[in-house]
């Protein structure tokens, strides 16, 4: 029996370890900034399985391979893990990583691990989320989402033409920082408060296809007398499209959605919704690991809030709301071509 | 399902035997192992920083687990437990943003995973529904219920009390200690002594191992599976405790996989899913035989996802060694 144990956890060791990875094992367990020293660069996703942190990872790594850095990426398991942020927190630094970007799961959910990371000299960069308070990391690559939920709603709201809206909700995950900014942003860009009576339904669905499309199809049970629709993200775009089309109701509607994925640009193209505001989570990353080199080589950290920007992309462009067409959104957009 | 307990009387017990009348030295020895290859295979893993983070790391997983265990001996299983858990933490955290004392929000909410407990226990017991079901169901609606009460929000959470197991102390100079680790051991070693040198313990065993007979010799069935169950909510109450201590911030959305997590740390110590055999000295070595596996593979730069197929391979591993051991006798 021993021998059957041992041999299993041998064998599921050495066959895990065969498994392809873009991480590399660093020794020493030092943490030093500046000196001249190379950058190790760690970095922390929500979730490693989301197209949007593949991609975040992927220039993340490049950028570090272009710089002469090493580099090493870990994530939670689910939207929301922040135990496993924080484990990954704890191991790049027993890894001895000069520099941890992370991409926080909840605004608040790993500050103690970041003050612990920071108290021992590693530079901490929140990237695509900020944290609360902001000062808990050293500084912050990011979308304003805010100002990506304005970018939306100013533009259904043109779309609309004055018409009065009548309009249904699609929200990410409750209470997720990402998801009350961008939700609050429309609401602004739109010129409507919370709980005003044109907003006819909404619906979470933690930023899930089939969830929206359920949630959609429950929320057309009570109206189908709407005319527009928020979505948080594309994947929810295209669940709410799929239930929209169902009923026929594609044709008097404008949906705006918030990624710039390849996907969704398509899916404007497409004409599944009238817009989407791309974000750039390449730029997120490179603008960290360059951060990371720089503090290796002076011990010079980068401060504050650096809006990496968010752009319109629609085939419909409107008078007063700045964008670009899908053209350009092809080049530009993030993910899988 | 013959009665596990009985002992053979032979003068050379076979491997098997053994292995049942041990259950905790397979797993035991397995995580040894665990800990040799990554002491060999890194040079980061095997230093006392990081074995105190690896312990830190199970503390979560391994409190819940433990009232798994219990549960698991009667032949039950808990679905529910760390949404019950999450919600406690919820409850905790609101609480105290309420005006309430650290240490009431810490009773009230032990009290929530005491009643959620205790509800799944009596529908197990009274209404005699499979235990399956009725936490599956709970799952569902304390899930619900949490995100509900928390309006969807995370909820920081800076209190002495309920962040002192998180505390980190220093023995002889470098070793960190949480005082959640002493707790943590305090109660398996509690409920290792409950269970195996108690009338109460004996008689979890022989509920799980065979109802009817355990009714027959005068055992009283259902309030025995309900003391457990209400145990077990106390147990989940401290794990959300522990959890504050751990990441000092009530989130609904955290912990999705805990459930499964505690049922994959029970079986890895060897605790039959049939009920009436196992020990909750197993229970702690597959805790952190599973924190030993994340953290020594992370530091060996192993995709995570890797991690879970290893994961997975050594749960289907440790039933079968278990099965085997059995054949045997």
């Amino acid at each position: 029996m021993r021998k059957i144990l041992t041999a299993g956890l041998v064998a599921a060791v050495l066959v895990s370890a065969g498994g392809c990875t873009v991480e590399r094992h660093w020794g020493g367990n030092t943490n030093s900034g500046g000196g001249g020293g190379k950058a190790k660069v760690g970095l922390v996703t929500k979730t490693d399985t989301n197209p949007y942190f593949v991609e975040l990872r992927a220039a993340a790594s490049a950028a570090a391979q272009a710089n002469g850095a090493d580099f090493s990426a870990l994530a939670g398991q689910f939207d929301g893990d922040n135990d496993g942020q924080v484990r990954a927190i704890e191991n790049l630094m027993q890894q001895g990583a000069t520099t941890i970007l992370i991409t926080p799961s909840s605004s608040t959910g790993v500050l103690d691990a970041i003050d612990r990371a920071r108290k021992a000299g590693v530079l901490v960069i929140a990237l695509d989320t900020a944290t609360e308070p902001a000062e808990a990391v050293d500084a912050t690559f990011a979308t304003d989402n805010f100002v990506a939920g304005q970018q939306q709603g100013a533009y259904v709201k043109a779309a609309l033409g004055g018409t009065q809206p009548k309009l249904f909700m699609v929200d990410g995950t409750a209470g997720s920082t990402v998801d009350t900014q961008r939700h609050t942003g429309f609401l602004s860009g739109i010129g409507l408060a919370d709980g005003a009576p044109e907003i006819k339904g909404s619906t979470p669905a933690n930023g899930d296809q089939s969830t929206a499309q359920q949630g959609v199809e429950n929320l057309l049970q009570r109206t189908t007398d709407i005319n527009a629709v928020y979505t948080m993200n594309e994947p929810m775009g295209r669940g709410t499209y799929a239930a929209l089309k169902a009923r026929g109701l594609t044709g008097q509607i404008v949906m705006g959605s918030i990624d710039g994925g390849c996907e969704g640009v398509q899916n404007v193209r497409d004409g599944q919704y009238a817009a989407t505001v791309m974000q750039f989570p390449k730029k997120m990353a490179e603008q960290g690991v360059l951060a990371a080199v720089e503090y290796a080589k002076s011990g010079k950290k980068p401060a504050g809030f650096n809006n990496t920007g968010s752009v319109v992309i629609t085939d419909k462009p409107m008078p007063g709301v700045e964008s670009q067409n899908t053209d350009w959104g092809l080049q530009n957009c993030w993910g899988e071509k | 399902m013959t009665s596990a307990t009985a002992t053979v009387e032979s003068d050379r017990p076979t491997i098997g035997e053994f292995f049942l009348r041990a259950p905790a030295v397979g797993p035991a020895l397995a995580l040894v192992v665990a800990v040799l290859v990554f002491s060999f295979s890194t040079d980061t893993f095997l230093n006392l920083d990081n074995i105190s983070l690896v312990v830190q790391q199970s503390l979560v997983i391994g409190t819940l687990a433990l009232g798994q265990t219990l549960i698991i001996l009667t032949a039950g299983i808990d679905l529910a437990n760390a949404a019950s858990m999450v919600l406690a933490t919820l409850i905790m955290a609101k609480l105290l943003a309420g005006g309430v004392s650290g240490i009431f929000a810490l009773l009230l909410g032990i009290v929530a995973t005491v009643l959620v407990s205790g509800v799944v226990g009596s529908l197990v017991t009274k209404v005699k529904l499979p235990p399956f079901i009725v936490t599956l169901g709970a799952l569902t609606m304390l899930t619900a219920a949490g995100r509900l009460f928390a309006g969807g929000e995370a909820v920081p959470v800076a209190d002495g009390l309920l962040n002192w197991l998180g505390t980190r102390r220093y023995l002889f100079g470098g070793i960190e200690i949480t005082y959640g680790m002493t707790l943590a051991l305090i109660m398996y070693l509690v409920m290792w002594y409950a269970l195996t040198r108690t009338a109460w313990g004996k008689h979890v065993y022989a509920v799980g191992n065979a109802p009817e007979s355990a009714r027959l010799s005068g055992i009283k069935v259902n309030r025995t599976v309900l003391s457990v169950y209400l145990v077990a909510g106390v147990i989940f109450g401290i794990a959300a405790w522990q959890a504050l201590g751990r990441v000092p911030n009530a989130d609904p959305n955290a912990y999705q996989l805990g459930n499964l997590d505690s049922i994959t740390a029970v079986v890895l110590g060897g605790t039959s899913l049939f009920g009436g055999r196992g020990s909750v000295l197993g229970t702690m070595m597959g805790a952190l035989i599973v924190a030993v596996l994340r953290s020594g593979l992370t530091q060996l730069g192993v995709d995570a996802l890797y991690q879970d197929v290893a994961t997975g391979a050594l749960v289907i591993a440790a039933v079968a060694v278990d099965r085997l051991a059995r054949r045997q006798r």
